[in-house]
């Protein structure tokens, strides 16, 4: 019974590591850079659903997509400002920048809300499901997690594959001269990306406040890195690759924490990632990138 | 006038200036080459007016408007196809998808339709219409390549060297093909490396050498000079 337990809280963990590493590798896939304030939008998100729900008494719906609509905006803000104007420079500038976009917006909140970690309400407020006589409980926010994972796994998927903006922007990912030729705006379709992958951040980081309820300039940063993990593990910029990489990473850690060890598990984690990255390069479901000469 | 009138165009890659002064007309319903050897600036011309490039100096006039300065993105509403060199097909995106970015500007309706012109003059890229398109042969996807042009509904085609890499008897069904876009009432601008082929498709030819324009005419005219036969067409 434990194991079972373990795996779904596996489950829900990779579930929001999913919906992170998802927004990782839709920009890396279409800037072929890596976002690494990404983490932080997450964060950005847990505090403005906190202060709506909290401090504005609004219902927790409401506060998801306050939080859902105020990270899309930062994440187009953040582009523009920081990433755009360096669309031609080399990607170690660019790297470096958005390493400063993240301590901006963790000292932006260190600023605004302070250090105190703030207790955050969680979203899902109806009783656990139980199961096998009660010897099986889910709780409302694994439920509420999975769930919503579920949904934006097969909403993006449908996006992509399906519409034509979703076209446009793998089309980009690929050859954007190319792409521009084809009437695409590129800087338009970037913004696109950058607008979904924060607005999918924001969800993940209500999605995290609510099982791990402690909410703090800093609560981004760890599941902004393991997400990252999770997408290179998946394959860094296909799409399947980080949803599969994020569930994978979450089971593995909530494996090593329940059977091996609390404090190795982080370890174990990034251990697994270097034994897959010697055999497969390329990650899980990444495509190996010949070099042209 | 002209439909499209390039004067005195001058395009620089940092220091090196590719294009010097080149100047070329192309009218409605023409088909125009522009030849030349390997650097001579053909490419360069055809990614300018196609607005990847931006010319440090001259004009390009597309049916009397100012073509510089216009992004990239914006020439296809303008009526100008770019069939880039290499193809530069969507390698992961299926052949239809492929169809469907080349009528990125059309709605959904003018797509239908174009597709099936598309597929029409090609029946084998409607045999592997959900194919990846990167699993295609080299004709194939040169075949794509050209019907990604044609989805929006182009006024001029430009086409940068589409027989290159090809098989002997695929360059002569390339060369039809634009034969036939060009009866279909697109105006095409072609650069090739193949001048003999060009030349034979071409109503008016351009011949360019390191950056300039050397040389113009016909292009049975062209096929007949002696000094174009020495340089390009093998004596």
């Amino acid at each position: 019974m434990s194991f079972l337990i373990a795996l779904i809280n596996g489950i829900s963990l990779g579930s929001v590591y999913a919906i992170i590493a998802l927004g990782y590798t839709m920009v890396y896939g279409i800037a072929k850079m890596l976002n690494f304030a990404h983490g932080d939008v997450i964060m950005v998100g847990g505090y403005i659903c906190f202060i709506a729900m909290n401090s504005l008494g609004l219902p927790p719906l409401v506060g998801i997509l306050l939080s859902v609509v105020g990270c899309t905006c930062l994440g187009i803000l953040v582009e523009r400002a920081a990433y755009k104007p360096l669309r031609e420079a080399p990607s170690l500038a660019v790297l470096i920048t958005a390493i400063g976009v993240s301590y901006f917006l963790q000292n932006s909140a260190l600023l605004i809300w302070g250090a105190d970690p703030k207790a955050f309400p969680s979203v899902a407020n109806f009783p656990s499901l139980k199961l096998l006589n009660g010897q099986l409980t889910i709780n409302a926010v694994t439920i509420v997690t999975v769930l919503t994972a579920t949904v934006v796994m097969v909403g993006l998927t449908f996006f992509t594959q399906r519409t034509k903006m979703g076209k446009a922007m793998r089309a980009c990912s690929e050859d954007k001269g190319a792409a521009q030729l084809m009437g695409i705006n590129v800087d338009t379709t970037i913004s696109m990306v950058f607008a979904i992958g924060s607005g999918l951040a924001a969800i993940a980081g209500v999605l995290l406040c609510s099982a791990y309820p402690t909410l703090m300039p800093t609560t981004g940063s760890m599941p902004g890195i393991k997400a990252f993990t999770a997408a290179v593990f998946g394959g860094i910029g296909s799409i399947p690759g980080a949803m599969l990489g994020g569930i994978l990473l979450g089971v593995i850690e909530i494996m090593a924490k329940t059977y091996i060890s609390t404090q190795l598990s982080d370890a174990i984690v990034f251990g697994v990632l270097i034994v897959v990255l010697l055999i497969r390069p390329a990650g899980l479901l990444g495509k190996e990138i010949r070099e042209k000469v | 006038m002209a439909m499209l009138t390039v004067k005195d165009l001058n395009v620089f890659y940092g220091s090196i200036h590719a294009v010097k002064g080149v100047s070329f007309e192309v009218e409605e319903g023409e088909i125009v080459t522009l030849i030349g050897a390997n650097g001579a600036g053909k490419s360069t011309t055809l990614n300018t007016v196609a607005g990847l490039l931006k010319p440090r100096t001259g004009t390009i006039e597309f049916e009397g408007e100012s073509l510089v300065g216009v992004p990239a993105h914006k020439m296809v509403t303008k009526g100008i196809a770019l069939c880039p060199e290499g193809r530069r097909i969507f390698q992961d995106l299926t052949v239809h998808e492929n169809l469907d970015m080349g009528a990125f500007t059309r709605t959904d309706d003018e797509a239908a339709e174009m597709r099936e012109v598309v597929y029409e003059r090609f029946p084998r890229l409607k045999e592997r219409r959900t194919q990846r398109a990167g699993t295609l042969s080299g004709g194939e996807q040169q075949m794509l390549a050209m019907g990604r042009a044609l989805m929006s509904k182009p006024k001029v085609m430009m086409l940068d060297e589409p027989s290159m890499g090809l098989a002997p008897i695929l360059v002569q069904e390339i060369f039809d093909i634009i034969k036939v876009f060009n009866e279909m009432g697109t105006t095409v601008l072609l650069v090739e490396q193949n001048a003999r082929m060009a030349l034979s498709v071409a109503d008016r030819a351009y011949v360019l050498e390191t950056g300039r324009v050397v040389k113009t005419g016909t292009g049975a005219e062209l096929l007949d000079d002696d000094d174009v036969k020495r340089a390009y067409l093998g004596g």
